[in-house]
């Protein structure tokens, strides 16, 4: 497991409150981590900064192996070079159909030009069929994605992040508002993903993040506050105080 | 199993039928060309309103599509028509100047012909020189190329200043608002080298057909738009189909989205705000021979919110939808301004429409923002019903 990306030393303020402070991280590739916190922790704020929404006053974003640092990169490029995003509310293109929204997302070339003259190929075709499969949606391609229900949709943007083929998955609060039984297949989901990129999934739910059964990494003010096996991090006397208060 | 677009559109083909339909209509009751029944005039009204299709349908794919609602496309309408209009009116001062030259003893020199014309056309705001802007005034070509360059570039370079810096919603509507604004008061003014107030004018003539008269010249141009519409709606059906049309209504729904999935995004918008300023610009060389006259009036910033108008009411997010938007309210504009609607007295007050038809216009606005979204094309909706 070599390490994809590299967090170090990361601060943002926005009008003097330090929403990220000094935080560094480290993923590899292919591994499955949990992001926990209270809120405010700086959860959102630190997937805004790796995916190049907000700019970090200080600090080094690097990147692959070829040490590239995302910081230079504008949001496109960042998600064109393999990390993908899933927001906390289900953000699909509701106007449109399942499939033109996987087609949307399938890993081609972006430009203007590029995506005017696009031809559909079989090839394309077989991996919306293969990720429709994959996330229970088969039956639904023909359907306005405004349509579905909401954990549907989840799953929707779940399958649109791996029709991009990234390296890097960052997963905002994929089981809020599901039932149970659709937790168990958003667990899945999320833990095949896993076996061949890196994943960094965001959760409030503890029952939810024991499921994943992975690394945890506790968030506080902006930084890392524990890192380990979920009973390692609920068993920390600071993780402790943050959560049950002092 | 990958079909044409047009098979995977059929409105594209009914709409070009219809059209198709309309054009051979108008050619049969045609003075020139058929049995008489419209009047020149009426058939200049109608070639200028399938301009007017144009620029809506075109305003429709930036708005509707792309959800960039520009309030500045007249601009390049009015940009293009001033292309074309600067090449007619020298080639016309040029027929001019040189037949009457020619009555002299001696042959007229190039200088004197060149002076002869500058004389009178610049004649109106005082001046008698050719400025920068009109060297390549004598080439037809080249004036046809700046049609399209102009709106073009002035669409590339506003388009990249302002989507570069995220401008977006009403802020960049605003800002659209301000370039069609500036250009009119550049325009207006007598040393803008486009003679100021006076507009170019004289439009109709077209140099060396003068033998063929009104009638059939009106033909010619209400052909030639009619051609250009059926043109432009195949092209923007085109790029709004497939891929191209997921991504830009994608960058309408959601922008920033669209952004995480990869595409950049102000690259689209550029392409799309370009492409249609072309257009509206082709759309405005064909308008103003036909009307005639063209002045900085034309592109006042009302104009191009009237045309958001049309394409509300007509319907956005669907091309036809735009052309019927853009038919109907302008030529009903033109039947309340004109005086064709009967006045109607109430007794104490007598509602004059030539006052009143825009108040009627912004009310028409109002309820069909609230009460049918989908404007007039959302009827098209209860014919056609879609499977699940």
């Amino acid at each position: 497991m070599s390490t994809l990306l590299e967090v170090s030393g990361v601060t943002v303020s926005f009008d003097g409150f330090r929403a990220i402070n000094n935080l560094s991280f480290q993923i590899g590739e292919p591994e499955l981590r949990a992001v926990i916190g209270p809120n405010g922790a700086g959860k959102t704020t630190f997937m805004d900064i790796i995916t190049g929404k907000t700019k970090p006053d200080e600090g080094r974003v690097i990147w692959g192996e070829k040490s590239v640092s995302l910081l230079d990169m504008s949001e496109s490029a960042i998600a064109r070079a393999g990390v993908g995003r899933k927001f906390q509310k289900p953000t699909v293109f509701e106007d449109q159909t399942v499939r033109e929204n996987l087609a949307m997302a399938l890993k081609n070339p972006r430009g203007p030009f590029d995506v005017l003259w696009y031809k559909k190929t079989a090839q394309g075709a077989e991996k919306i069929e293969e990720i429709a499969e994959e996330i229970g949606l088969t039956d639904e391609l023909k359907r306005r994605a405004g349509d579905l229900s909401h954990g549907q949709k989840q799953w929707l943007e779940i399958g649109m992040l791996l029709a991009q083929d990234p390296r890097l998955l960052l997963i905002d609060e994929p089981a809020a508002g599901m039932t149970p039984a659709e937790r168990e297949h958003t667990t899945d989901l999320i833990k095949r993903a896993a076996e061949t990129c890196a994943v960094v999934v965001i959760e409030h739910d503890m029952e939810f993040v024991r499921r994943l059964d992975c690394k945890v990494t506790v968030l506080h003010e902006g930084a890392v506050l524990a890192e380990g096996t979920l009973d390692h991090v609920t068993q920390n006397q600071d993780v402790i105080d943050v959560y049950l208060g002092r | 199993m990958e079909r044409s677009f047009i098979m995977r559109n059929p409105s594209v083909l009914w709409f070009l039928l219809a059209l198709a339909i309309f054009t051979l209509g108008v050619t049969i009751l045609s003075e020139a060309f058929g049995i008489g029944g419209l009047s020149t005039s009426f058939i200049k009204t109608l070639g200028k309103t399938l301009c007017l299709c144009l620029i809506a349908v075109a305003m429709d794919v930036v708005w509707g599509y792309c959800g960039i609602l520009s309030l500045g496309h007249f601009a390049f309408f009015g940009l293009g028509g001033y292309a074309i209009g600067m090449w007619l009116m020298y080639a016309r001062t040029e027929e001019i100047v040189v037949n009457s030259l020619n009555e002299g003893a001696i042959p007229p020199t190039q200088q004197e012909i060149i002076d002869g014309i500058g004389t009178q056309i610049f004649g109106v705001v005082g001046s008698s020189e050719f400025p920068l802007i009109w060297a390549f005034s004598h080439s037809l070509g080249l004036q046809l190329l700046m049609v399209v360059l102009v709106p073009g570039l002035l669409a590339l370079v506003f388009g990249w200043l302002a989507f570069r810096s995220r401008v977006t919603g009403v802020y960049l509507s605003i800002l659209t608002q301000a370039m069609t604004l500036a250009l009119a008061l550049y325009l207006f003014q007598n040393d803008s080298g486009l003679r100021g107030n006076n507009g170019l004018s004289g439009l109709q003539n077209i140099p060396g057909l003068d033998h063929l008269g009104q009638a059939t010249i009106s033909m010619w141009f209400f052909w030639a738009s009619a051609i250009a519409l059926g043109a432009g709606y195949v092209l923007f059906a085109w790029v709004t189909s497939g891929k191209m049309g997921s991504v830009i209504r994608g960058i309408r729904d959601d922008e920033s989205r669209v952004r995480f999935l990869g595409y950049h995004v102000e690259s689209y918008k550029l392409f799309v705000f370009t492409l249609t300023a072309v257009v509206a610009g082709i759309a405005g060389a064909l308008y103003y021979p036909q009307a005639g006259i063209i002045n900085p009036a034309e592109i006042a910033p009302i104009a191009s919110i009237y045309l958001a108008v049309w394409v509300a009411i007509g319907g956005r997010g669907r091309l036809y939808g735009a052309v019927i938007g853009a038919a109907f309210v302008s030529l009903l504009s033109s039947w309340f301004t004109g005086g064709g609607a009967p006045s109607i007295p109430l007794g104490f007050y007598t509602i004059q429409w030539t006052d009143w038809w825009l108040v009627l216009l912004g009310v028409s606005f109002v309820a069909v923002t609230l009460f049918f979204p989908k404007g007039i094309g959302g009827l098209f909706d209860y014919l056609v019903r879609k499977d699940p």
